[in-house]
């Protein structure tokens, strides 16, 4: 097992309550180790929720954080994979200033190369949409800062994985 | 039947009947066979108080002085009755009252229920009088906890919080009730909870692991056992025994493990740990198949973890699949039920005596013997030793007392020397070191079990943390002994000060007020002891008292406790001096 840090995926199934983040998140607290990203969303089960954690950490610590997260009441199963195990996107929006399309023909280029999506544009703004890996979007928003940027957020992983996560089996076998 | 009307619904075929939420909780209890439960009323838990006054001839609320006392004492409940126990407080500073106990619970695996009131559902989050988010506040601490803002939604809670606390790794839980969910009327049927999806609280033994330990085990011949508590809460005792008598295995305990086997057997080696025994600490350097039971390696057990065991195969039987390689890398994991993975280990064990291997122990305990224990128990100077005053509790409770013990050196002590025939008898406050836990745990521990003799040890600094329970003692007529080992100290801090900080002694002396006379104030009978001619016929007068009774020992002011592995050293660095 490697003793370098790097980027983990946390794939955590959970029954839907209220009160089970703060659980979770208790537990990186706890080992002091920063949360990169968070992304709660229902799952392919019904009634299921997923969460999507990464951090940065070692291997040895984020098997027993799995560990202490499964402990969880409510929590069904969590599953980590390095990055290359998972197939995983992340959103960036970008607010700019609608002159800038017209007077800073750059941009358009940008844009274009960028694979960066308009989502909507007005008389004083257009908003870009763009999603990929990290990289991809810090590209964008570095080539964009030039100009100014209005606004920009950018979202949380989300990932799924390679190789199957047998939730819906395991969840039969509790059942019977 | 005005106010009752008992329908039969349909759709579940459940007979219910039109009761309030404050009446439900009171009801639920009852169905869990909580018969005594500990608390302190307050606004927001003022109806189920009233409904605790309708109901008190099936349910007996027990009147604390303090909230950390409940949750003690529901605390020395549950760990000699082996039940669930229960700790009731109002809102804010009520329910953040509970916490210290809680905690303590969590981390010592305690099954606990704490039912808190809460501000009306439409205030919460207003910063409402006597408002705290305390389902915020305890989710680190708790196995488990919600909040109920409907008289509907409380049964279930009830049941289910029952459920998780016992089952498992038992732990505190905790539910928040509004006070409109305790006014509200609703249908109310009570069915227990065995079951929640997304929780498997006792992972099923695989045979093969136990095979594989148990080849393991046939092989080594330097096998040692260290069991915990795990064995006391899945009630392994008769297996553990068992498997150690067959297989010819020294098994020593952690502090929680301690009376699962009793002192005088033996094959029962002593305490590991800090203040734990010479032979089982060395020897842990030594072993060449370390067989964990139901214990998780703490960090008072193992010293050094880059120096703990490193030439031994590590088994580890273990409830809790978070508790396997936390601390210490194992060779097989043997997940499961301790009785359940012991009752298959016993068959596969080849019959074995390692009398080398023991005469080692044996050889290691006359050396403690010489430089530490014959002081402890037969000192020849002046001062009163703690150890002197365990060794008149066991002769005169002939080893059968429950011993309640605090946070310090006194702890150590008592651990160490106390007698145990019974299981279920060393009820202490281990993983969180909770200073005040004695007093209040001896009332919960005496109440649920009035047949045992029960003897609360504690310093003169812990005493004084609770000491406001002997009136809860007076009140409820609970015929504890309490014991307070007395040296003008916090004596543990004290000790390291004395070790590791050139004598610096910030803040730990401590000038006391008259004992005898507080405990008077009471009206519990009481002595106080300064010689050491005095001090059996005392003892015996305690024990032999049908009533609560106070004893003040006066011992040695700057003793310290020994064998003891400096924080940070390993298990082989053990000090005897």
């Amino acid at each position: 097992m490697s003793t370098e840090k790097e980027l983990f995926t946390i794939s955590v199934y959970t029954e839907n309550n209220i009160g089970l983040l703060n659980r979770i998140s208790a537990i990186f607290q706890r080992r002091h180790i920063n949360i990169e990203s968070l992304n709660i969303s229902p799952s392919e089960i019904e009634n299921v929720s997923r969460f999507t954690i990464v951090a940065n950490m070692i291997e040895v610590d984020v098997r027993k954080i799995i560990g202490q997260i499964e402990k969880q009441v409510e929590v069904i199963k969590a599953y980590y994979h390095t990055l290359d195990q998972v197939i995983y996107q992340i959103s960036g929006l970008f607010k700019i200033k609608s002159e800038l399309l017209f007077e800073e023909r750059q941009i358009q280029n940008i844009i274009k190369e960028s694979n960066a999506r308009i989502v909507t544009v007005n008389k004083e703004f257009f908003v870009l949409e763009k999603s990929g890996k990290k990289e991809e979007i810090a590209d964008l928003y570095d080539a964009l800062s030039v100009y100014g940027i209005m606004q920009y957020t950018r979202s949380g992983l989300i990932a799924v994985t390679k190789d199957e996560m047998k939730i819906s089996s395991l969840l039969e076998s509790y059942n019977n | 039947m005005d106010t009752q009307t008992i329908k039969n619904n349909d759709a579940s075929k459940k007979i219910t009947e039109r009761i309030s939420g404050s009446e439900a909780i009171v009801r639920c209890l009852i169905e869990e066979d909580a018969n005594i439960i500990y608390g302190y009323p307050g606004g927001a838990i003022m109806p189920v108080y009233d409904e605790l006054y309708k109901y008190q001839d099936k349910i007996h609320h027990v009147l604390t002085r303090h909230e950390q006392g409940a949750t003690h004492s529901a605390q020395g409940y549950a760990r000699i009755s082996g039940k669930v126990g229960v700790a009731m407080a109002t809102s804010g500073p009520g329910a953040t009252n509970l916490i210290t106990g809680i905690a303590d619970a969590q981390i010592d695996s305690t099954p606990l229920v704490c039912i808190t009131g809460q501000v009306f559902s439409h205030l919460l989050g207003s910063d409402a009088f006597q408002e705290t988010d305390i389902v915020g506040i305890s989710t680190p601490v708790t196995k488990w906890n919600c909040q109920v803002t409907k008289a509907e939604d409380i049964p279930a809670a009830i049941a289910k919080a029952f459920y998780i606390a016992k089952s498992g790794r038992p732990g505190p839980v905790l539910i928040d009730i509004t006070k409109d969910a305790q006014l509200e009327e609703f249908d109310f049927s009570y069915e227990k909870c065995t079951k929640i999806r997304s929780y498997n609280p006792v992972p099923e033994t695989d045979v093969s692991s136990v095979k594989a330990a148990a080849k393991l085990i046939n092989g080594a011949k330097k096998p040692l056992i260290v069991w915990g508590q795990g064995v006391i809460l899945s009630e392994a005792e008769t297996q553990l025994k068992a498997v150690i008598e067959k297989a010819g295995i020294p098994a020593a305990w952690t502090i929680l493990g301690a009376s699962a086997i009793p002192t005088s057997h033996p094959l029962n080696v002593g305490m590991v740990g800090m203040h734990g025994n010479y032979a089982p600490n060395k020897l842990t350097n030594e072993c060449d198949v370390l067989i964990a039971i139901g214990m998780r390696f703490d960090d008072r057990v193992t010293g050094s973890l880059s120096t703990y065991a490193t030439q031994a195969k590590v088994i580890h039987f273990e409830i809790d699949p978070a508790e396997i390689d936390k601390n210490v890398k194992t060779d097989i994991a043997v997940l499961g039920d301790a009785k359940a993975s012991l009752e298959l280990l016993l068959p596969l064990l080849n019959e074995t005596k390692h009398s080398d291997w023991l005469q080692e122990f044996k050889d290691l305990y006359a050396i403690e013997y010489e430089k530490v224990i014959k002081d402890d128990l037969y000192p020849t100077k002046e001062g009163i030793t703690m150890g002197e005053v365990l060794k008149e509790i066991n002769i005169q409770s002939k080893g059968n007392a429950a011993i309640v013990s605090d946070v310090g050196q006194h702890q150590m002590i008592a651990c160490r020397y106390a007698d145990f025939n019974v299981t279920k008898s060393n009820i202490t406050s281990g993983g969180l070191g909770t200073m005040g836990f004695g007093l209040p745990a001896a009332i919960g521990a005496k109440m649920a079990a009035p047949e045992r003799e029960v003897v609360s040890i504690s310093g003169d600094g812990g005493y004084q943390m609770t000491i406001q329970e002997l009136g809860t003692i007076f009140q409820q007529k609970a015929a504890v002994k309490v014991v307070v080992l007395n040296n003008d100290f916090l004596g543990m801090v004290r000790q390291w000060q004395q070790l590791f900080f050139d004598k610096r002694y910030a803040s730990t002396e401590m000038v006391n007020p008259n004992f005898v006379a507080i405990a008077e104030g009471y009206y519990i009978k009481a002595k106080k002891v300064t010689k050491r001619e005095e001090l059996a016929d005392a003892v015996a007068e305690m024990i032999a008292s049908k009533e609560a009774y106070f004893l003040e020992v006066c011992v040695e002011k700057e003793d310290n406790v020994f064998p003891m592995i400096p924080t940070g050293a390993s298990v082989s660095d053990i000090r005897l001096e």
